[in-house]
């Protein structure tokens, strides 16, 4: 499997680590959400058969986290965002 | 007065040289290195040019003197520099880019090789999956070799530079040599 790496080009898949659900970058406020909030936050996961967005570490290159939108079923992969610009553009990052 | 001297990364006062088949492997204790990374919100380019810090674009390395800099991260590079002069990079680099940067001393974190035969392409693709034969010369990266973290910078078919995690050094070593000895 090849990912096109935002900045680097096309890279094998061997050369990164994978996290898992992208809505880890949803983080609740720990301040202000409630438990139920944060316990959906954790341990609730959807798995589909299909389209699902997922965080990929490039350990082997140049080690940003990318966001990857992948086809469960195919392998196929749709797009490769840098997850940094994701997490900003959510307002996430500081 | 104690009398001490530095060291090298694999525990001996001199510097390393290994020959192997038509393969030179040379340690380089001479080099001295620091990491800069930009702030957010910060260009580093007028800084680094008044400076002579070269900040090269993704994957590339650029030389220069003093300094010489390969690209690491996003808004992130490794800056080499010849220790008798710059055995303080950092200090150095943090007067060239104040506020704007952040800067990390990174010499004694690494062990450097310097590679050098006719050909290094049989050697590398053995040792790691960079296409080496097929990237251009000035190509940095990180890459794996016998599960070590190194950065990988080609000068040309027949040089590159290996940054290695220091506490490693003998098993990068080790590595090197048994590669050789197999591309040979």
């Amino acid at each position: 499997m090849i990912i096109h790496h935002p900045i680097l080009g096309p890279r094998d898949a061997q050369e990164f680590v994978y996290l898992g659900d992208a809505s880890l970058i949803d983080r609740p406020d720990g301040m202000t959400a409630g438990i139920e909030e944060f316990h959906e936050y954790l341990y609730q996961r959807t798995n589909p058969a299909g389209e699902h967005r997922e965080l990929w570490y490039h350990e082997q290159g140049d080690r940003s986290w990318l966001v990857v939108t992948r086809n469960t079923v195919t392998h196929e992969i749709t797009k490769v965002e840098l997850a940094r610009d994701v997490a900003r553009s959510r307002g996430r990052s500081k | 007065m104690a009398s001490l001297q530095a060291m090298t990364a694999l525990g001996a006062r001199e510097a390393a040289m290994v020959t192997v088949g038509s393969v030179t492997i040379a340690e380089r204790v001479d080099v001295a290195l620091a990491s800069v990374a930009a702030r957010r919100g910060h260009d580093l380019q007028p800084a680094a040019n008044a400076a002579g810090v070269p900040l090269p674009g993704p994957a590339r390395y650029q030389s220069g003197t003093p300094y010489s800099g390969f690209w690491v991260a996003p808004d992130m590079w490794f800056v080499e520099a010849p220790f008798a002069t710059h055995e303080l990079i950092a200090d150095h680099l943090k007067a060239a880019f104040g506020a704007a940067a952040s800067i990390t001393e990174q010499t004694d974190a690494w062990v450097v090789f310097d590679l050098a035969a006719p050909d290094l392409a049989p050697l590398m693709e053995r040792l790691c999956n960079v296409d080496f034969a097929g990237v251009s010369d000035g190509h940095a990266t990180r890459t794996v070799i016998e599960h070590l973290g190194c950065y990988l910078v080609r000068q040309s078919r027949g040089n590159l530079r290996l940054y290695g995690p220091r506490s490693s050094a003998q098993s990068l070593l080790h590595a090197l040599e048994a590669a050789a000895l197999s591309a040979c």
